[in-house]
């Protein structure tokens, strides 16, 4: 499929300079860093208070083990479904709506997941208006007269996670699709392949990478997902591990649990690799020739339109009314003043951990370009897997290495020069941070390794013999063939932030709220109402980003 | 746009002002800090009349997990003075952990009953709450269920709606009926509820009284304070209606009483501002506090004397409570918790 080029390994015979063990070391470093929190949950299941893996066997281990399944299998195969489909129908079609669809079937993403399933079963549940008016137009009586899918199902769980989840494998399906070689889908074209031939064989096939990071994203919020399934009384692997840790005051056995969730990943992201392991492919110079999309008309227009509006309506546009209905009927008890401050404190948060979630994001895929070597690999590999782990469980990980920092500096300092640094990083907004990099770097390098893998490593030598350094070549020759990864990253990172609680919850200062952690003590109680300013406001700021960087993404593809 | 010059720029103008959060830890002269597994919304009038009277700061940290640990790896640096819970689980935690000190006041003996502090002294109640059966008014006729072994007769088969019988309440009361009755004894019972339930258990406690209004089932369980909490709710009017649909009864009235439970206290054992903390626990303690405890929330105030809200009065009026020492319910919590895998009881 790809010009004959060299291999990665082949041009490992350029490495062999100072530049590149500087590299080499400061990735270690910082991949350490990130890792601790990982590595003191490692740590912890030492040290369970009693073993409970027996209890589980015998009891509900099967239960957690089967929806846990059913769960990665469902939200996986619906976000695939919907995520691929409609990035191949925006990117390589013209169609009514395609350039709003382009950056619309984003916006889901910007609703929490457990504030998605508070709206639906507000809506759908007996009480709720689809139902009354059910139950008027048939003239039903009460709940024994007919029946109503229950959305407080795996069912439902599975819905609501694939309506916010799908834009990850959408947006790096469509970076994938973007950065095609407009010339391969030709040639496949010329050689006799119908379109959907030419999809099937050729564009899917390519974006392979790309989708298998979305995917591997979107399995790892599943898994660590414990707001929607604990609403839905769906019983998963981490409904298992809260309950292990706080009502058998087992944080050992719990972090046991969250060990083996965390292998069961690593072995399906490792599978997935070995799977595309042969596959390497580069892009070629011509990539950023205009795509030649497909004009849709008639009733394949409208289809197309219909299959990109559906995910687009279930999963922004119905909560973003429900919640600006709730938030126009509750304006005067949820308008406070301090709302200023915690939308900025959520702002500042977010984009500080996104920048530098991208920096060591690109840090350690690069690191991993120049030279692939096991130690190196390792360290990444762990650094990455913050994302798998429940945020409480991943905040007690952060907890314990900046713990340990602040009383060892502590008592150092009380030693040698009699004053008392006390703490000096937990209990700060530095530990919200901290927690958020750790928690969404496999964000950014994914899509960042993933962009440059697609560069072809004759790229590298031509920039090496011209006289660069490593440093001045990423800067002048990667970087802006990346720029759509980076930014894609950078993006899906600043929207978790503001999303993310149960980290935000326990690490915070005193006095100290986020937009989540507001709307969150009221939710938490079933009172969604009174903080839909919040939640609205959640999504909105989470909105501007989205737009701003998916029409550059689309731009840096059209300019040149 | 990637310029070495412009990340430059980007990470002083980000990481400065973090600098500057770090650097600039709370301390005000006079301050009292809490972690709190409470919701904050709920103890926050209460503070607000303690720093109105006293002139003394109250900081807050909610979260509902992982508060124990944070406290635990803190170690001694800790900066929190109080730990707040909303049931007795978490208390009975920290507290075994080691990480408590024990309290020498006469205001808090004098105040709160023997039956909701420690012996000694290391956690005090603060609030009391039943554990109680909604019924329907339609469908259940008075005096056809009365106690906690009567949800486990087949005769209300599919009638039964409850939370997660791994939710914290549901788990103190399967403690208590293993104190009461033994394991085994509790695990036959705990069966019977499972197959008389209406449906998975599912929602929070509200959410079963909505269930009897709707006719999904006939019989819930819930904390006694969600009543108050429903039928005065003006904001969503539909909750008055959940409200009125049905019987409160409060449990085995005949024998050893109503499961009780308490939202309590503890003083950590390295809280660097001792002196205001037992402070805002006297006063957490005193009839002002007791008293808007009960008007806010509708809980039960521990301290004797004080007036409930006359909302309870006026419903619930007097009951007998089961006196079983909360150190023992939170001491079978674990065994509860299994109890609850083995029967399947969420599944």
């Amino acid at each position: 499929m790809s010009t004959p080029s060299p291999t990665v390994t082949e041009t490992q015979a350029l490495k062999t300079t100072g530049s590149h063990l500087r590299w080499l070391l400061s990735t270690l470093f910082i991949a350490t860093l990130v890792a601790l929190p990982v590595i003191s949950v490692f740590y912890l299941a030492f040290f369970p208070s009693e073993n409970i893996w027996a209890h589980l066997a015998d009891t509900v281990l099967p239960v957690y083990i089967s929806t846990t399944l059913l769960l990665l299998f469902g939200v996986g195969a619906l976000s695939i479904a919907i995520g691929v489909s409609t990035a191949w129908l925006v990117t390589m079609c013209r169609f009514p709506g395609q350039r709003i669809f382009e950056w619309a079937l984003l916006l889901p993403f910007a609703v929490p997941a457990y504030v998605i399933a508070y709206i639906y079963t507000d809506l759908l549940e007996y009480a709720g208006p689809v139902q009354r008016a059910l139950r008027q137009i048939f003239g039903w009586q009460s709940y024994q007269d007919y029946w109503f899918p229950d959305i407080r199902t795996t069912g439902g769980a599975i819905l609501m996670l694939a309506l916010v989840l799908y834009p990850y494998v959408y947006m790096l399906a469509r970076a994938s699709f973007l950065e095609h070689s407009s010339n391969i889908q030709a040639a496949s074209r010329t050689l006799g392949c119908s379109p959907l031939q030419s999809f099937l064989r050729v564009s899917l096939p390519m974006a392979r990478p790309g989708i298998a990071v979305g995917l591997s994203l979107v399995s790892m919020e599943t898994m660590n997902d414990f707001g929607t399934v604990d609403y839905f009384a769906v019983k998963s692997m981490s409904a298992g591990i809260y309950d292990t840790w706080l009502n058998m005051s087992n944080l050992g056995g719990a972090a046991q649990i969250a060990s083996l969730m965390l292998v069961f990943v690593v072995m399906l992201i490792t599978l997935e690799r070995i799977g595309r392991a042969r596959q390497k492919q580069f892009s070629g110079s011509d990539r950023f020739k205009d795509l030649d999309r497909y004009q849709l008309t008639g009733w394949r227009a409208g289809f197309a339109s219909t299959v990109c509006l559906i995910p687009f309506a279930a999963g922004f546009l119905v909560p973003f009314c429900v919640l600006s209905l709730y938030a126009y009927e509750n304006f005067e008890i949820s308008w406070t003043e301090e709302f200023v401050g915690i939308a900025i404190n959520s702002f500042m948060l977010s984009v500080t951990a996104a920048l530098a979630a991208c920096m060591i994001g690109l840090l350690l895929a690069y690191s991993k370009r120049l030279s692939p070597s096991r130690g190196l690999l390792g360290a990444v590999r762990f650094a990455n897997l913050g994302y798998a782990m429940p945020g409480a469980v991943l905040a007690i990980g952060v907890i314990i290495p900046l713990a340990s920092f602040d009383n060892g500096l502590d008592s150092l300092m009380r030693e040698h020069f009699g004053i008392s640094t006390g703490l000096l990083l937990s209990g700060t907004v530095f530990a919200i941070f901290f927690a958020y990099v750790v928690r969404f770097l496999a964000v950014p390098f994914g899509s960042i390794e993933s962009s440059l893998a697609k560069i072809t490593p004759t790229m590298d030598m031509a920039s090496r013999s011209l006289g660069h350094n490593t440093l001045q070549t990423l800067f002048k020759v990667h970087l802006p063939l990346i720029r759509s990864g980076i930014l894609t990253g950078a993006l899906v990172v600043f929207v978790d932030c503001m999303k993310e609680l149960p980290a935000t919850l326990i690490l915070r200062p005193f006095n100290f709220d986020t937009l989540a952690t507001y709307v969150y003590q009221y939710a938490s109680d079933e009172m969604l109402e009174e903080s839909a300013l919040g939640a609205l406001l959640i999504v909105l700021v989470g909105l501007l980003p989205v737009i701003l960087l998916s029409r550059s993404i689309a731009a840096s593809h059209q300019k040149k | 746009m990637f310029s070495l010059k412009g990340i430059k720029q980007l990470s002083a103008a980000t990481l400065l002002p973090m600098a500057a959060a770090i650097a600039l830890p709370a301390q005000a002269a006079e301050e009292v800090n809490i972690y709190s597994a409470r919701q904050a919304f709920l103890i926050k009038p209460m503070l607000k009349a303690f720093t109105e009277e006293t002139g003394i700061k109250a900081n807050v940290v909610f979260a509902k997990k992982g508060l124990i640990e944070r406290i635990e790896n803190e170690g001694q640096n800790t900066n929190a003075d109080l730990f707040l819970t909303p049931d007795i689980g978490p208390v009975y935690d920290i507290v075994n952990k080691g990480l408590t000190q024990p309290v020498k006041s006469e205001v808090l003996v004098k105040n709160i009953p023997t039956q909701y502090r420690d012996p000694n002294n290391e956690w005090f109640g603060l609030t009391t709450r039943s554990r109680i059966i909604y019924a329907s008014k339609e469908r259940v006729k008075e005096g056809e269920i009365k106690s906690y072994e009567d949800l486990a007769d087949p005769k209300w088969k599919g009638k039964i709606c409850t939370r997660s019988g791994k939710h914290t309440y549901n788990l103190s009361l399967i403690s208590s009926m293993i104190a009461t009755h033994g394991e085994a004894e509790a695990e036959k019972w705990l069966q019977g509820v499972k197959a008389n339930l209406a449906r998975k258990p599912q929602g929070n406690d509200r959410a079963q009284v909505k269930a009897v209004k709707e006719g999904v089932c006939d019989i819930a369980l819930g904390n006694s304070y969600y009543f108050g909490k429903m039928i005065t709710n003006a904001k969503k009017p539909e909750q008055i209606g959940w409200a009125q649909s049905v019987n409160l009864i409060f449990p085995n009235q005949a024998d050893r009483g109503a499961h009780m439970n308490i939202s309590g206290v503890v003083l950590t054992k390295h809280a660097k501002n001792k002196e205001n903390a037992v402070k805002l626990m006297e006063f957490l303690a005193s009839p002002l506090a007791q008293y808007m405890y009960a008007q806010e929330n509708f809980e039960f105030p521990v301290r004797p004397g004080t007036p409930k809200s006359t909302l309870i009065n006026k419903y619930m009026g007097e009951f007998k409570a089961d006196d079983l020492s909360l150190a023992t319910v939170a001491a079978n919590r674990s065994k509860a918790s299994k109890l609850v895998d083995k029967v399947g009881f969420d599944n």
